[in-house]
C-alpha cells in the first residue's frame, strides 16, 4: 500500500471551554461584514441540494452577492428530495426525555465514536431551530389532531425525536429550500445557473477563488470568480455504481478541489442501507430504498434452514428466524445500520437468503397488519407499499417485502474544520459533502439535519468571519487558464479514445470491484485485489473507452465518463483508507477486527483519529491524522443487545 | 366563460318552460308568446324587456365565443407541435372533448334555429304564422329531418352543459373537495333534464300528441 | 422469464434550432423487471458502440421523486400506468412484440433542448414569481406557536408532493400549466403561515404562469389523471377562487 504518512492536524478551530457554551462563543468572536460591502462579496454555492440550497437562500439574504450551480435541470431536483423517513430535532415535545445533550449522546456514539464532540454537539443545538425554520417556510409536517407537530422515533432512537412529513420528509425540506433560494433568485441576489456541472476549482494565491464548469447545454467551458466557494455535492456513494443515490450524484468537485489541495476526511466510512429493495438483474441501473422507519413495525426474517425455498407463507412460525429479535433483544429490528446490514449479510452468506440470488431478507408486516390493522398501516406506509409494488410487482400486504442492504450514504467526504472550511482557505464544505458530523455511522435522520444546519445557521455565521478578512486582491490569470487547460484536456482525452466499451461498462465493473471487496465487509486481502483491480480498470478505461459525439452541445455519456474517470481515482483511495483503518469502526467492518460474537470491534488506542488525506500527484497519498478526544461522552463498546 | 355560460343556462330553463306551455295548447302558448313581447307594459314600451333579455343574450353568446376562440388560440400558441401518437384521454368524461366542435355545431345550429322559428325565414307557417302553427308546423313529421338536426344539437347542448355547468363552478373557484361529486351528479342530471324536456316538444309533434 | 421484443418510435432532434422526427428502433431480450429508463439505457449503449448518437433524455432519482424524467409514451404522459413517474414505470406493463411510441413533453414554454429533453425552467419562473414563504433564516418562531389543523396540513401536505415534472403541460389539451401553478398556492395557502402573501402569491404566480405562454384551463381534469402523485383539480378551482379574489 503507497501512502504517506504527515503532520498530524492539531487545530480544528473549535472554541475551547464548556461544550454547550462553544457554537455562542463561535458566533460572538466572528467577524462581521458590514451590510453595505456584502453585496460586493461574491460567494459561489455549487450544488442545491439541502444543504446548498439552503446556504444560498441564506447568503443572499444576508445581502451577499451568491451564484449557485446545479447539475439537473432546476434546483428542486437534488437527491436530497429522496430522503423519506423524516429529520431529528431535539425539541422534546413528547416529553419523553429527549435533550439536546442526549441528540449529541446518541449521534456521538452512534458515530461510533469516531465524530467531533464540538461538532456534534452544535448540530444537536442547532436542529431545534431547523424545525422552526420549516415550520414558518410551510413545510407541511405531519401533525395531530391538536394540531401540534407529529414525531416517531426512529432508526435506533428510543425517543420521539423525529419529524416527518410521511415519507416525503426529504422531499418537503428540500422544496422549502428551493423555494427560499428562488425568492432569492427573483431578489437578484442568487444568480442561478441550473445544469451546469463544475468541473474544477480556481485556486488562486492558496485560496479557493472560483470555478470552472461546463454549460451542460451549450458544452461551454466557463469560469465564474469569487471571493470565497462553498461545496454542496454531496456523497459519492455512486462509486459502487449501484447506490441509492440519483444517477447523476458524484464525486467531481470534491475529488477536483481535493487534487487542488483540499484533505479527505474518512474516504472509507460509507453507510449501507439495510432496508433496500434488493437487485433484480444485470441491467438495473439504481437500488430504491424503502424508508427504515418500516423496521418500527415490519418484523424481519429469514428462514431457520438453508435453501427453505418454501414461499414465505408456507414457512410455519418456529422454522422462521427473526434474527435481529434473537441476536439483539434490547433493540430488536430497530438496531442502528450499520448492524441491521451486516446481519442480514451474514444471513445471506449463510445460505439462507431469500429471493433471486439469495441476496435478501424478509421485512413482515403480518403481525403489524393483524395488530393494528390494515388502514393503520396503510395510513403509516401507503406510499412506501406502493412504491414497492410498483417496483417489484409484488403486493406486500400479502406477501412479505424482500429487502437488502445497499450503499446510501458516505460519511466520509472533505475534511473541514469547525467553521466548515476545507484545508484550502475560502474553500468551505457543507452537507454530505463534506466529512464532518456523523462519524463512522450516520443515524437515521440525522443527514437532513446536518444538511440544514450547515446550510441556514452554520455555514451563513463562519463564512462572514473568513470573507471579513477580505479583500483577497485579484485572481491570478494563469491559475485561471490552467484550471480551463485541465478540465478541456480531460475532455479531449475522454473523445478521443474512441475504443469499443462504453463508460458505464466500466462504472459498473469498478461498482462491482468495490461492493465485493470494499463494501460492507472489508479484508486486507480484498482490499488489496481491489487496489489491483481498479488500477488495471482505470488502465484499461483510458485505453479503450468509447465515448461518442463531441463536447459541443448536450452529450450525457460524455458528462458520465468525466464522473467515472474521477470515481476510478476516489474509489483507490477509499481501499487506502479501509487498508490503513484495521479496526471496525460503524460502516466500515474489518473482518479481522471483530469480537467473539462478531461485532465490530474498535481500536480506540491506534484508531481514535480523524483521517484526513492529502492528494500527491506521485508516490500515493499523504495522511494527516486528527485526533479525536472525548471529554463528554465517554467511548464504550457500542451494544445494541 | 363560465359567467356568460351561466347566463345562457338561466335563460334556457327559461326557455325551456315557455316551450312546456305547448302541451297546454295553442292558446295557452300563444297568449305566453305574446305576454313575452308585452310584459312591463305599459311601465315601458312593448317589447322592452324581451329586447334586453336579448341584448344581454347576445353580448353572452359573443363573449363566451370570444373567449372559447382566446383559448383555442392560447392552447395552439401553448403547442405548436403536435404528439405524433394519437393522444389517449385518461380523463373520464367524452363531454369535455366536445366542448370546441360541440360548441360550434351549436352555434350553427342557433342561426337556424332563429330563422326557422324567431324570423320564421326558413318556417313553412312564414313570418306571419302564430307561434304555434310555426312550432307545429316546423317540426311536422315531414319534416323529420329538422327534427333530426334539432335533436343532434341538443344532444350536443346537453353534453356541453355537462362539462360546462360544473367547470364554471370549478373556474369561479367554488367547487371544492366534496363538492365535486354531488356538482358532477347535478349537471349531469340538469343537462339530461333539459335536453329531454327541449326534446319532448318536437317528438310530441312527431308523433302527434301535439297538433 | 424469456425477454421481450419492442419496436420503439422514438423522437430524435439534434439541438433547439433543428428538426426532429420520429426514429424506429429495435429493441431485444427486454426483461420485465426493467424500468422504462433501463430499457432505454441498453438501448444508448448498443448506440454507442454502434457509432451512433445516445436518445437524450432527462432522468436522476430514478424513484420517482425528483421529476426530472417524463416522456409521452403511446401518447401518454409517463406511460399508461396510473400515478408512475417514467423511471418507476416498469416493462412489465407491456407485451412482446409491442410498438412503442416515445415523444418529448410539448409545450411552446417547454422548448425541446435535445431529443426526449426539454426545457422546464419555466416552472423555476413561476415559483419566483411568489411560491415560497418569505422568513429569512433564525427568524422564526418556535414550531409549536401556532397549531395547525390535522386537515388542513394533511391537504397541504397532498399539494406539496408536486414533483415539478410537467406531466400536466404535456397532458392537457391546452398546453396549461394550471396543475402545477395552483398546487403550490393551495399548499403554502392553506396554512396559517401562508396567509399574509397569500392574495398576492396567487395574482403573481398566476400572471407569470400567463406570460410563460401556457395555455389556459378548460377544466378536461387530464392533467390530475396523469400526475405521479394524484395532485387533485381541486386545487385549480382554489388558485381560481384565490385569484378572483386578490384581482
Amino acid at each position: 500500500m503507497n501512502y504517506t504518512v504527515g503532520e498530524p492536524i492539531r487545530d480544528t478551530k473549535a472554541p475551547d471551554g464548556p461544550i454547550e457554551e462553544r457554537w455562542s462563543k463561535r458566533r460572538f468572536a466572528a467577524k462581521l461584514v458590514n451590510p453595505a460591502n456584502k453585496r460586493k462579496l461574491h460567494v459561489i454555492v455549487v450544488g442545491t441540494g439541502l444543504a446548498g440550497g439552503s446556504a444560498a437562500a441564506t447568503l443572499g439574504e444576508l445581502g451577499y452577492n451568491v451564484t449557485s450551480f446545479c447539475y439537473q435541470d432546476s434546483p428542486r431536483r437534488a437527491h436530497s428530495i429522496a430522503a423519506q423517513g423524516g429529520i431529528n430535532a431535539a425539541k422534546n415535545y413528547r416529553g419523553d426525555g429527549d435533550s439536546i445533550y442526549r441528540l449529541f449522546y446518541d449521534t456521538v456514539k452512534g458515530g461510533d465514536f469516531r465524530a467531533r464532540e464540538s461538532n456534534v454537539y452544535r448540530l444537536a443545538e442547532v436542529s431545534v431551530n431547523i424545525i422552526d425554520q420549516a415550520v414558518a417556510q410551510g413545510v407541511p409536517f405531519a401533525r395531530e389532531y391538536g394540531g401540534l407537530l407529529d414525531t416517531r422515533s426512529f432508526g435506533g432512537a428510543q425517543v420521539s425525536r423525529t419529524f416527518y412529513a410521511r415519507g416525503q420528509t426529504g422531499q418537503q425540506l428540500l422544496l422549502g429550500a428551493y423555494q427560499a433560494l428562488e425568492r432569492q433568485v427573483a431578489a437578484g441576489t442568487v444568480k442561478m445557473h441550473t445544469r451546469h456541472e463544475m468541473l474544477d476549482l480556481i485556486v488562486s494565491d492558496g485560496r479557493a477563488r472560483g470555478v470552472v464548469v461546463r454549460d451542460l447545454i451549450t458544452g461551454e467551458i466557463e469560469t465564474h470568480l469569487a471571493d470565497a466557494v462553498v461545496l454542496a455535492t454531496g456523497g459519492y456513494g455512486n462509486v459502487f455504481y449501484l447506490s441509492t443515490n440519483a444517477k447523476g450524484c458524484n464525486t467531481t468537485a470534491i475529488w477536483r478541489a481535493h487534487r487542488r489541495g483540499a484533505y479527505f476526511g474518512n474516504p472509507c466510512y460509507t453507510q449501507i442501507h439495510p432496508t433496500c429493495i434488493p437487485v433484480s438483474g444485470d441491467y438495473q441501473s439504481k437500488l430504491t430504498l424503502m424508508s427504515e422507519s418500516l423496521r418500527n413495525d415490519g418484523r424481519v426474517w429469514v428462514p431457520l434452514r438453508k435453501g427453505d425455498d418454501r414461499a414465505p407463507g408456507d414457512i410455519p412460525e418456529d422454522e422462521r428466524d427473526y434474527y435481529l429479535e434473537r441476536i439483539y433483544p434490547a433493540f430488536g429490528n430497530l438496531v442502528p445500520r450499520d448492524i441491521a446490514s451486516r446481519a442480514a449479510k451474514n444471513v445471506c452468506d449463510e445460505g439462507r437468503g431469500v429471493g433471486p440470488g439469495g441476496l435478501g431478507v424478509y421485512l413482515d408486516f403480518a403481525d403489524a397488519i393483524t395488530r393494528l390493522g390494515r388502514d393503520a398501516v396503510e395510513k403509516k406506509y401507503g406510499n412506501l407499499f406502493e412504491m414497492y409494488e410498483r417496483i417489484t410487482g409484488e403486493n406486500p400486504y400479502e406477501v412479505p417485502m424482500r429487502i437488502y442492504p445497499a450503499v446510501h450514504y458516505t460519511m466520509g467526504g472533505l475534511w473541514v474544520d469547525y467553521d466548515l472550511q476545507s484545508t484550502i482557505p475560502g474553500l468551505f464544505v457543507i452537507g454530505e459533502a463534506n466529512f464532518s458530523d456523523h462519524g463512522a455511522n450516520r443515524l437515521g435522520a440525522s443527514a437532513l439535519m446536518q444538511g440544514l444546519a450547515d446550510g441556514y445557521f452554520v455555514l451563513p455565521t463562519t463564512i462572514g468571519d473568513y470573507l471579513a478578512g477580505g479583500p483577497f486582491g485579484e485572481v491570478d490569470q494563469d491559475a485561471v487558464d490552467e484550471a480551463v487547460g485541465q478540465v478541456r484536456g480531460k475532455i479531449d482525452r475522454l473523445l478521443s479514445v474512441n475504443g469499443d466499451r462504453t463508460a458505464d461498462s466500466y462504472h459498473r465493473e469498478l461498482g462491482r470491484v468495490m461492493w465485493d471487496y470494499c463494501g460492507m465487509e472489508r479484508t486486507d486481502e480484498s482490499l488489496r485485489k481491489a487496489l489491483e483491480r481498479i488500477s488495471e480498470l482505470r488502465a484499461e478505461f483510458w485505453q479503450n473507452v468509447k465515448v461518442p459525439g463531441d463536447g459541443e452541445g448536450l452529450n450525457q455519456a460524455l458528462e458520465r465518463a468525466g464522473r467515472i474517470a474521477d470515481f476510478f481515482d476516489l474509489a483507490e483511495l477509499m481501499c487506502i483508507d479501509a487498508l490503513h483503518r484495521t479496526e471496525s469502526c460503524g460502516g466500515h467492518f474489518r473482518a479481522e477486527s471483530q469480537d467473539a460474537d462478531g461485532e465490530a470491534l474498535r481500536d480506540d488506542e491506534n484508531f481514535a483519529y480523524v483521517a484526513a488525506w492529502e492528494y500527491r500527484p506521485e508516490g500515493g497519498p499523504v495522511l494527516h491524522k486528527e485526533e479525536l478526544k472525548y471529554e463528554y461522552v465517554k467511548m464504550t463498546q457500542r451494544s445494541y443487545k | 366563460m363560465a359567467v356568460t355560460g351561466a347566463v345562457m343556462v338561466l335563460f334556457l330553463i327559461l326557455h325551456v318552460v315557455g316551450n312546456l306551455k305547448v302541451f297546454s295548447g295553442a292558446e295557452s302558448f300563444n297568449e305566453y308568446a305574446h305576454w313575452l313581447r308585452h310584459v312591463g307594459e305599459p311601465a315601458v314600451p312593448g317589447r322592452t324587456v324581451l329586447t334586453l333579455i336579448e341584448v344581454v343574450l347576445l353580448v353572452s353568446v359573443v363573449l363566451h365565443m370570444w373567449a372559447a376562440i382566446s383559448l383555442t388560440r392560447r392552447a395552439r400558441k401553448a403547442r405548436p407541435v403536435k404528439y405524433a401518437a394519437r393522444r389517449k384521454s385518461q380523463a373520464s368524461g367524452y363531454a369535455t372533448h366536445t366542448m370546441r366542435y360541440g360548441g360550434v355545431v351549436i352555434v350553427l345550429f342557433l342561426i337556424w334555429h332563429l330563422l326557422d322559428l324567431t324570423f320564421a325565414t326558413v318556417n313553412p307557417a312564414g313570418a306571419a304564422g302564430l307561434p304555434y302553427d310555426r312550432m307545429v308546423q316546423g317540426f311536422a313529421p315531414e319534416r323529420w329531418p329538422v327534427t333530426l338536426f334539432y335533436t343532434l344539437a341538443l344532444v350536443m347542448v346537453g353534453l356541453h352543459l355537462r362539462h360546462g355547468l360544473w367547470s364554471a363552478f370549478q373556474t369561479l373557484g367554488l367547487a371544492s373537495g366534496k363538492a365535486y361529486r354531488p356538482l358532477k351528479l347535478a349537471a349531469a342530471g340538469l343537462s339530461a333534464v333539459l335536453v329531454l324536456a327541449f326534446l319532448s316538444v318536437p317528438f310530441a309533434i312527431l308523433i302527434g300528441v301535439v297538433k | 422469464m424469456s425477454g421481450m421484443n419492442l419496436t420503439l418510435k422514438v423522437w430524435r432532434q439534434k439541438g433547439p434550432a433543428d428538426e426532429g422526427r420520429m426514429v424506429t428502433y429495435h429493441v431485444e431480450d427486454v426483461s420485465p423487471d426493467m424500468s422504462f429508463l433501463e430499457m432505454l439505457d441498453v438501448l444508448n449503449e448498443r448506440l454507442i458502440l454502434e457509432g451512433d448518437d445516445p436518445v437524450a433524455f432527462d432522468h436522476d432519482c430514478r424513484e420517482g421523486i425528483c421529476g426530472m424524467c417524463g416522456m409521452v409514451i403511446n401518447g401518454v404522459a409517463h406511460g399508461e400506468q396510473r400515478a408512475t413517474t417514467t423511471c418507476q414505470l416498469h416493462m412489465r406493463h407491456f407485451k412482446d412484440g409491442d410498438t412503442i411510441t416515445i415523444e418529448p413533453w410539448r409545450a411552446a414554454p417547454f422548448p425541446v433542448v435535445k431529443d426526449l429533453v426539454v426545457d422546464r425552467s419555466a416552472f423555476d419562473r413561476i415559483i419566483q414569481a411568489g411560491g415560497f414563504i418569505s422568513v429569512p433564516a433564525g427568524s422564526a418562531p418556535d414550531a409549536h406557536t401556532i397549531p395547525v389543523k390535522k386537515a388542513d396540513a394533511d391537504a397541504a401536505f397532498d399539494a406539496a408532493t408536486c414533483i415539478g415534472c410537467g406531466a400536466c403541460v404535456a397532458a392537457c389539451p391546452n398546453g396549461s400549466a394550471s396543475l402545477f401553478t395552483a398546487a403550490k398556492i393551495t399548499h403554502l395557502g392553506l396554512l396559517p403561515q401562508g396567509q399574509p402573501e397569500r392574495d398576492s402569491r396567487a395574482k403573481a404566480m398566476v400572471e407569470q404562469m400567463d406570460a410563460e405562454g401556457f395555455g389556459g384551463c378548460t377544466n378536461t381534469g387530464e392533467c390530475t389523471a396523469v400526475c405521479p402523485k394524484g395532485i387533485p383539480l381541486e386545487t385549480i378551482a382554489r388558485m381560481n377562487r384565490d385569484y378572483l379574489r386578490a384581482k
